[in-house]
């Protein structure tokens, strides 16, 4: 008989060596998440995917799946407190979702609808953050960064080179480019890359593709984060 | 340049880990960390800038622009703010002719804050140039301007600006009776190294540094993990404010430390061992790499110590001013010459720590103690304190009463005794284990210091009836958002909202609302963040908050809503370019 942890009195197997997280997409629970992706090792850092484990608080991307674990996901409160976290991401950059090339296709934006944010309820940072024009093909807005280090692992994991890194401490972090001149265009960035493809905001975008989409056509204008999210990832699974 | 970081690098032996070390040696030969020394380390390193520009940007005491060729920090604890630091700052920034944050337009002098510099008992405190400076007033600013201004280098400064001094007031079991060096090893070989670990946990040790887990549990989970190499830490980065114990251990009982530590590795079978200093203690590292040498030296460490064919090493590494490198996995990422970022667990120091290895990191007094125990048996130890809190326990001492200094006491003594014996009176209340524990009134002084009542690592700060509570949580809740190392979300943006939040409830501004707004935010933070720094960031908030709510709402206006945005100050731009500031250019935010 296979290992089985509890999901909102859900029963679900699991096994030895999978996250919370593994288990519960591949069961068809969706655990909202920022900084977590399947194809790269888990970072931990968004705490959306945050979940009461046996009374425990725990990053359920991070955290092993151990039997007869009793974790409480999809609840008011949790998700309250996910709703949140997601507004200091929103408050703590510069996100301005009718003027972002991305809107729609955001994970920010799609996982603040999930969690019904209707404002950002904390005072705003109004941080200065520069953008990165410098590449022929990549453009960084650096306003729009939730640090999720997603580009990071993807450019070490997937593409073999070591363009960026985060830098800084607390509210002063930031996104780093590899390059003397601190500058994308004299990276090793290429268009083709992993790392350009995988922000979950408008932070990285390649040039001149911009609104080939029309807004009301996007992803998550017709589906909602969840679905998409437990659709693309168990392929991603099945392969 | 190039000569110099070559010949630096390849004393640190191409180690990566050590990169730390490097930097901190940049810093001090240059005053900052250059961009081609970043490029010339990168490559010598075989690691990438960024992972240098990370570092540098995430530790305090490195820079990317000059510092002066003095940089004078000060301490901003508010233990130092008790005892005058404002005004000193101020008489600073005027005989130095420098601002705070600035550096001096001749590069010769720069000044700023700083966290808690641990010498809460003779302040208010500074370092230059990394070196700590105690009790400041008038007349020794007027000697360091005088010293700078004829640039005279730092060796031949008067050595009474850098006396530092015990102030040990009160020993008990461990302080009265250090052991003889070597006398715990020997006893431990004596006795079996099996009935030595029997021994540590009969004597109920837990672990100092506040969260206190088992030592002997600890100890023997490591022993168990199959893997050629175990290391043992010990974790000298007192950052609490109001900690300064540890430096006090370091400078009297380095040897018996050192026992601990040695002792530690014959238990688990480690060869390396690291003694993790915090950068504010870098006056006591000549002293401590001496007594390493002499240990050496006696055959205490190295190889075939105690001719019981045991193999250890001790190497001190030095911080370089990052409160979060006192979690156990942060100063086990610095270690490695990595920013201070608490790791995801599990896995556990004990089976995946320094460079994958099983590593048993514990507190400078819990290694002190366990030296003793090894000598004197369990029972010796576990025959004092209470039930769940054995043996004694060394407080740091601050704030306002007659004796600031050391204090040891058996687990179980209530807060009224140490008041008594530490000459504080009028006292309004007092912050047990630093701004992370615990604010408790003085309607609880007959509460005990045990882990089942009021835990602590040892910070003791005393207010008296003088003192405003909202200055000193203010001071703790910058302090905090100061020093999160910006990894997860809940405490990165909690951190500053509460500081926003805070500021605008003690600036006056807040309205009916912020109160509760506030507190809901303390509990996301506390909840949900990733670490022991962001799930105690709010408890100064919350501990008060719990125990003079009126204090709070005293602070609020009579209306019931202030928007966050600052209508009138927004408009202080088109003022200026307008040259205006008559009745007409300011606009009411809110009818009052």
């Amino acid at each position: 008989m296979s290992k089985t942890i509890t999901i909102d009195g859900q029963v679900i197997p699991f096994e030895e060596g999978q996250t919370i997280m593994e288990a519960a997409t591949e069961a068809g629970v969706y655990i909202p998440h920022l900084c977590h992706h399947p194809e790269y090792t888990p970072h931990g850092s968004c705490k959306l995917c945050n979940v009461n484990v046996n009374g425990r608080t725990c990053s359920a991307c991070t955290f092993p799946a151990m039997e007869g674990q009793q974790i409480l996901n999809d609840a008011k409160d949790i998700n309250e407190e996910r709703k949140k976290i997601t507004q200091m991401l929103f408050v703590e950059g510069n996100h301005f979702c009718p003027s972002c090339e991305k809107t729609g296709n955001c994970q920010l934006q799609a996982v603040a609808y999930h969690l019904n944010m209707l404002d950002d309820h904390f005072p705003l940072f109004y941080p200065h953050r520069e953008l990165d024009a410098s590449h022929a093909e990549v453009l960084i807005d650096h306003n729009r960064c939730i640090f999720c280090t997603l580009c990071v692992r993807a450019s070490q994991q997937k593409d073999g080179k070591d363009v960026f890194a985060i830098s800084g401490r607390g509210i002063n972090k930031h996104l780093i480019i590899n390059a003397e001149s601190g500058l994308l265009k004299d990276s090793e960035l290429e268009a083709t890359d992993q790392a350009a493809h995988v922000c979950p905001t408008g932070a990285i975008l390649i040039k001149r593709t911009g609104y080939q989409v029309p807004i009301g056509e996007r992803i998550y204008d017709h589906t909602q984060i969840d679905q998409v999210s437990l659709n693309s990832e168990n392929i991603q699974h099945d392969n | 340049m190039t000569a110099f970081i070559q010949d630096l690098v390849e004393k640190n032996h191409y180690q990566p880990t050590h990169l730390l070390h490097i930097l901190r040696a940049v810093q001090a030969h240059y005053h900052y960390i250059p961009k081609d020394a970043i490029e010339q380390i990168a490559r010598l390193l075989a690691i990438s800038r960024t992972q240098i520009m990370g570092v540098i940007e995430f530790y305090s005491f490195f820079h990317l622009s000059p510092r002066g060729h003095y940089e004078i920090l000060i301490s901003d604890s508010i233990t130092d703010h008790l005892l005058g630091k404002h005004e000193l700052a101020a008489y600073l920034e005027e005989k130095l002719n420098v601002k705070l944050g600035e550096v001096r337009a001749d590069g010769l002098v720069s000044l700023d804050n700083t966290s808690c510099t641990g010498l809460c008992d003779q302040g208010p405190a500074g370092l230059v140039n990394g070196y700590a400076l105690s009790r400041l007033d008038k007349a020794k600013v007027d000697q360091i301007t005088d010293l700078i201004n004829q640039q005279t280098p730092l060796e031949g400064w008067p050595q009474a600006l850098f006396q530092v001094d015990d102030n040990l007031i009160r020993s008990d079991l461990l302080l009265s009776a250090p052991i003889p060096a070597g006398a715990a090893l020997q006893s431990a070989f004596n006795r079996g190294l099996k009935e030595t670990l029997n021994e540590l946990d009969i004597s109920g040790l837990r672990g100092r540094g506040g969260a206190g887990f088992k030592t002997a549990t600890k100890w023997k989970f490591c022993s168990e993990e199959l893997n050629d190499e175990h290391i043992v830490v010990c974790n000298a980065d007192e950052g609490e404010p109001g900690t300064f114990k540890d430096r006090v251990l370091l400078n009297s009982y380095a040897h018996q430390v050192f026992e601990g530590m040695t002792l530690c590795a014959a238990l688990i079978g480690a060869q390396q061992g690291f003694l993790y200093l915090r950068g504010e203690y870098l006056h006591l590292y000549d002293k401590l790499e001496a007594i390493l040498a002499e240990r050496r030296q006696a055959g205490l460490l190295g190889q075939n110590i105690v001719n019981a064919d045991f193999n250890f090493d001790i190497e001190i590494c030095l911080g370089a001013g990052a409160y979060i490198c006192g979690e156990e996995s942060a100063l086990i990422e610095s270690l490695e010459g990595k920013m201070g970022i608490p790791r995801n667990r599990p896995p556990y120091p004990v089976t995946h720590g320094y460079l994958g290895k099983p590593t048993v990191v514990n507190n400078v007094e819990t290694f002190l103690a366990a030296a003793s125990i090894a000598v004197n048996g369990g029972n010796w130890f576990a025959n004092i304190g209470t039930d769940k809190s054995k043996g004694t326990k060394i407080l740091s001492i601050c704030g306002d009463c007659a004796q600031p200094g050391i204090y040891e006491y058996p687990f179980g003594t209530d807060i009224q005794t140490i008041l008594d014996d530490c000459g504080a009176s009028d006292v309004l209340g007092v912050q047990i284990g630093g701004p992370s524990g615990t604010f408790i009134s003085n309607k609880e002084f007959s509460r005990l210091l045990a882990f089942e009542d009021l835990a602590t690592g040892g910070s003791f700060i005393v207010f008296n009836q003088q003192r405003n509570i909202l200055d000193v949580v203010n001071n703790f809740t910058h302090f905090f958002a100061h020093e999160s190392c910006g990894f997860c979300t809940p405490c990165r943006v909690g951190t500053s909202l509460l500081k926003n939040q805070l500021d605008k409830i003690v600036d006056g501004h807040g309205s009916a609302g912020d109160v509760v707004a506030l507190e809901e935010l303390c509990q996301i933070v506390k909840k949900q963040s990733h670490c022991g720094l962001g799930q105690t960031a709010a408890n100064p908030i919350l501990t008060t908050l719990e125990r003079y709510p009126e204090l709070y709402q005293a602070q609020l206006k009579k209306i019931s809503y202030e928007p966050g945005f600052d209508l009138d100050g927004a408009l202080e731009t088109a003022r200026r370019l307008a040259k205006r500031d008559d009745a007409g250019a300011h606009l009411a935010q809110v009818e009052e």
